[in-house]
């Protein structure tokens, strides 16, 4: 009982402490690094899965950090919605570091004690947003987590990895910037800094100026944080640069938990009433997701990098998920808590086969790709499960977040984001089977099947049967997000 | 007494393809057991959906629900007489299809041969979804499944020439999905419910206009599978698939489901009733009318014997959509006659055309002269088959395009029913012209007698008497198609 009363701090400090020693362990053996960001990595995940099952049947956890009551101390606050992200990064975290052993041998192979310090340092802090109820310490995790994620961009090889990471650099900086002032904003008129506290004492102040800019503030820069179309350039150079575990990481979590934060803020502490009524918020946020998800699929189209196409396609699924918070009711935000856990898996999936084609066969042009699916057979049918479900093809997982969020563009009468979610499905098709196409349906001369390592098709495949499970056992989670789709409404 | 029971049967239909699928790639090195396998599971597949009949000829109908996604949609299928007449057309015809391909791809050495069989497993399971669906998203679902799964049939061969049929495929179907996906969410926003009714779910008192919107969208959505005119081109290019594709999924599964889905729209989502007072039924019979003349003008002039089959099925599906449309008890029943006797005549031919074309490698009618001297027995079946297409008594296409004519008439509608005599003298004038080609062209020497394999040769003669058969006792076929609007 007490241990569990504990892991919501645990959760972030083991993986803290970790990545502290990782640089002096990697002083003595570099191999010795890879099993200990394992080690910690699977111990996060039996403490991710005792805390949802306590979540589940006990309800939340509230922990209150050196025993300072709230609002003077920092809360740390364990909801529905913090264990289902835990839960969610913790087991990609996991996944991936089984993948990045071969990754990093070959893509960073003097660099590992760098990565796996970064890599554990990136876990924590996704970890500490996630868990924490206070609104600094969400920045300050915020933070830690892009300047982590800035650097894992840069250790890639070539010159290009330092462009993209300094373009991230830059507009993540600008984003940090934005939240802070808006955090600044908050703390001026309620002078507090706790979630639950401000959400309590904001009510009262939704007509004061400074409550508005603040929202604002918090829009824009998280905004920059999960690349909303048009503040999205620093995405596709980010994550098509960065190694191939990282582009993972980068897809599937920081973006996802940038999503989060934006749920936090907009549903929590301020209420749907203010930012749907009051300011027109989610009208904007709505459209701009809508251009999103158009604009990242066409871009997406015109690439022939594998991976800065699966960016480009990021763009447009951070785009679904923006429009189910934008649309404020409850089967929009089913969607779109579906979308970050379909996605993180899709993705995931897509760009660890594209990290296991390019250690392979060091292809990255999709045009290269002929007879793929003949010589490596099974990383090809995991990409393939994961590009069809990102077309949102049923049983898929995908296709239920988009109907979900369909359903709720219907709910709230604004059927044009409905058709654009089903048309952009369309451009999806046109990119993975163009893909998909050349990969199975062209005669080779030579069919040798050369397989990428053991290491990385496994997690690849574990990654696209959760696309597969999400879609056919929607009907479990499902009640579990209707309850965090109510508690924030 | 009605009643509706529960049964898991419907579900057990669904995964024993999908099973079979998972197994064919597993056995993938071994080519016997990997062919066993798709013929003992079409067999076990046909066993359980016939072993349902009893039930529905009953009057009952079979129920599983697997999950409930939100309050008014779930997935969840229903066995009634029009899902049972569809499951068992689909899954006997498998049978005879499986032993067909094994002849097929063996007598041309097919690449791929295990991907043939589990896409070709994996389309049927999703064919008898379509076909058990119980409500309007799980039928969507199976739909969308079917498309993707014939998808890797259709480029089978892996030419250029494939590619582009299999992307112009992909666009046509998946850009109806689209749209019918659509008007399944709009009308869960107006019904709030999507579990198909007889006499349909929408409520009668909808504003007009957005049930005209909604039909239109649903017959778009599912008329790029049924091939109307000017959304069939991805039918002609997609016979470039193996023929015992074109044969079992161009002619029944496939394009099949999407009229099936019409069938539902107008007598389980509309209800006859709600049409009959916008007068949409007389609008569809009309535009499905287009289709019917000018597909068979088509069909005409195409050489390649394919080809003029595919045209043929464009035109004859839109006689089922005719007959539905009508939405009078004699249209009906020659729609889904039509729908069951038309599967078993096209089925036919393809057979027929792929057995020549494993024979003699010829593809075009203009080099069949003689083939009917080489080939006799399959050239018969030809000639039964074609007969039916033209209506001829006895065979079975007389009895549907008998009641589809009563049901013109019923429903006063003269020019329908013109269209119907005009197409069946189209029908003999591009059909007939092979059948003379095969037995009285060519030189007069004689001919070396060279059959198809057993393999195929049974099958397509299996076919081509029971559609002889079915015409002449079509009281099983009757029985269900009466059910469907009594039900």
């Amino acid at each position: 009982m007490n241990i569990i009363q504990n892991l919501p701090i645990l959760i972030v400090i083991v993986p803290l402490i970790t990545s502290f020693c990782m640089p002096i362990i990697g002083l003595f053996r570099r191999r010795y690094c890879f099993y200990l960001t394992l080690i910690t990595n699977f111990l996060i995940l039996i403490f991710a899965m005792l805390l949802l099952n306590y979540v589940i049947n006990q309800g939340e956890i509230h922990y209150y950090l050196g025993n300072w009551e709230p609002p003077y101390g920092i809360e740390y606050v364990i909801d529905h919605l913090s264990a289902f992200m835990i839960i969610l990064i913790s087991f990609i975290a996991f996944i991936m570091t089984i993948y990045s052993k071969e990754d990093v041998e070959n893509e960073l192979p003097t660099n590992a004690p760098l990565f796996y310090t970064l890599f554990m340092l990136l876990t924590a802090s996704l970890l500490g947003i996630v868990s924490t109820g206070d609104l600094f310490n969400l920045y300050v995790f915020l933070e830690i987590a892009s300047l982590s994620a800035y650097t894992l961009v840069a250790v890639g090889k070539k010159k290009d990895a330092l462009i993209g990471s300094f373009n991230y650099l830059i507009m993540g900086t600008l984003g940090a910037c934005f939240i802070l002032i808006g955090i600044g904003f908050l703390y001026l008129v309620t002078g507090s800094l706790n979630m639950a506290d401000i959400a309590l004492r904001l009510p009262s102040l939704y007509n004061s100026h400074v409550v508005h800019a603040a929202a604002i503030f918090f829009v824009v820069g998280l905004s920059i944080k999960i690349a909303l179309f048009p503040l999205h350039v620093w995405l596709p150079d980010a994550h098509a640069h960065a190694p191939s575990t990282i582009s993972v990481f980068l897809s599937g979590l920081v973006l996802k938990v940038g999503a989060y934060a934006m749920i936090r803020i907009l549903f929590d502490i301020f209420t749907v009433e203010f930012f749907v009524n009051t300011l027109p918020i989610a009208e904007v946020l709505s459209w701009m997701a809508a251009i999103a998800i158009i604009a990242g699929s066409i871009n997406a189209i015109a690439q022939k990098d594998i991976k800065r196409m699966l960016a480009y396609s990021s763009v447009s699924q951070m785009g679904y998920i923006a429009l189910g918070i934008g649309l404020a009711n409850a089967p929009s935000i089913i969607g779109s808590l579906l979308h970050i856990l379909n996605h993180a898996f899709m993705k995931g999936c897509l760009f660890s086969a594209a990290g296991a084609i390019i250690h392979k066969y060091k292809i990255r042009n999709v045009h290269q790709f002929k007879g793929l699916g003949k010589k490596m057979p099974y990383t090809m049918a995991a990409f393939s499960i994961a590009a069809i479900s990102m077309v949102g093809a049923p049983p898929f997982g995908a296709f239920f977040s988009k109907l979900f969020l369909a359903l709720g563009a219907i709910e709230s009468g604004k059927w044009i984001f409905a058709l654009i979610i089903l048309i952009s499905s369309l451009l999806n098709a046109a990119y993975f089977f163009s893909i998909l196409e050349r990969a199975y349906f062209t005669k080779l001369h030579d069919e040798k099947i050369e397989e990428a390592p053991i290491s990385m098709i496994l997690p690849t495949f574990i990654l696209a049967m959760g696309c597969i499970a999400f879609g056919v056992f929607m009907f479990i989670l499902e009640p579990f997000l209707r309850d965090i789709a109510t508690s924030l409404l | 007494m009605k009643m509706d029971m529960l049964s898991i049967r419907p579900v057990l239909a669904v995964l024993v393809s999908l099973m079979a699928a998972i197994l064919i790639v597993v056995f993938r090195k071994y080519k016997n057991i990997r062919e066993f396998l798709t013929i003992s599971a079409s067999i076990i597949k046909f066993i359980i959906i016939s072993s349902m009949l009893p039930y529905i000829l009953a009057g009952n109908t079979l129920y599983y629900e697997l999950f409930q996604i939100l309050p008014g949609i779930s997935v969840a299928f229903r066995v009634d007489a029009l899902g049972i007449l569809f499951g068992i057309l689909a899954s006997f015809l498998w049978i005879l299809t499986s032993i067909y391909s094994i002849g097929y791809m063996r007598s041309l050495n097919e690449h791929s041969q295990t991907r043939y069989y589990a896409f070709f497993a994996l389309a049927l399971s999703s064919a008898i979804g379509v076909a058990f669906s119980a409500t309007l998203l799980t039928l969507f679902i199976f739909y969308e499944t079917l498309t993707l799964s014939t998808y890797p049939l259709v480029v089978h061969k892996e030419t250029p020439k494939a590619r582009s049929a299999g992307r112009r495929y992909l666009i046509y179907t998946l850009s109806g999905s689209v749209v019918l996906l659509f008007a399944i969410i709009l009308s869960y926003s107006i019904a709030g419910t999507l579990d198909f009714v007889n006499g349909g779910f929408l409520p009668k008192d909808t504003s007009i206009t957005n049930l005209q919107i909604l039909f239109v969208m649903f017959i778009i959505g599912f008329g790029v599978k049924s091939a109307f005119m000017p959304l069939h081109s991805w039918l002609p290019s997609a016979m470039i698939a193996p023929t015992p594709v074109s044969a079992l999924l161009h002619a029944v599964a496939v394009v099949k489901s999407g009229i099936f889905g019409v069938i539902r729209v107008i007598y389980f989502v509309f209800g006859s009733e709600l049409l009959l007072d916008m007068g949409l039924g007389t609008v569809l019979a009309y535009f499905v009318s287009f289709t019917i003349i000018v597909a068979s003008l088509f069909a005409l002039v195409q050489d390649n014997l394919k080809r003029r089959l595919a045209y043929s099925t464009i035109s004859q599906l839109s006689y089922i959509a005719l007959g539905v449309a009508l939405l009078n008890h004699n249209g009906l029943v020659g729609g889904v006659l039509h729908f069951v006797y038309h599967a078993l005549m096209k089925i036919t031919l393809f057979f027929c055309a792929g057995a020549i074309y494993v024979v003699t490698r010829k593809e075009n009618i203009s080099e069949l002269n003689g083939i009917g001297r080489k080939m006799p027995i399959t050239m018969s079946m030809f000639f039964i088959a074609v007969l039916g297409m033209c209506g001829f008594p006895p065979t079975c296409g007389f009895i549907s395009k008998w009641y589809l004519l009563l049901g013109t008439v019923n429903a006063e509608q003269l020019p329908l029913a013109i269209v119907l005599l005009i197409s069946t003298l189209l029908n003999v004038a591009y059909f007939f012209p092979i059948v003379f080609r095969a037995f009285f062209k060519g030189s007069k020497t004689r001919f070396k007698f060279k059959e198809a394999p057993l393999f195929m040769l049974v099958p397509l003669i299996l076919t081509g008497f029971l559609s002889l058969i079915l015409g002449i006792f079509p009281d099983m076929v009757f029985q269900l198609a009466e059910r469907i609007e009594g039900g």
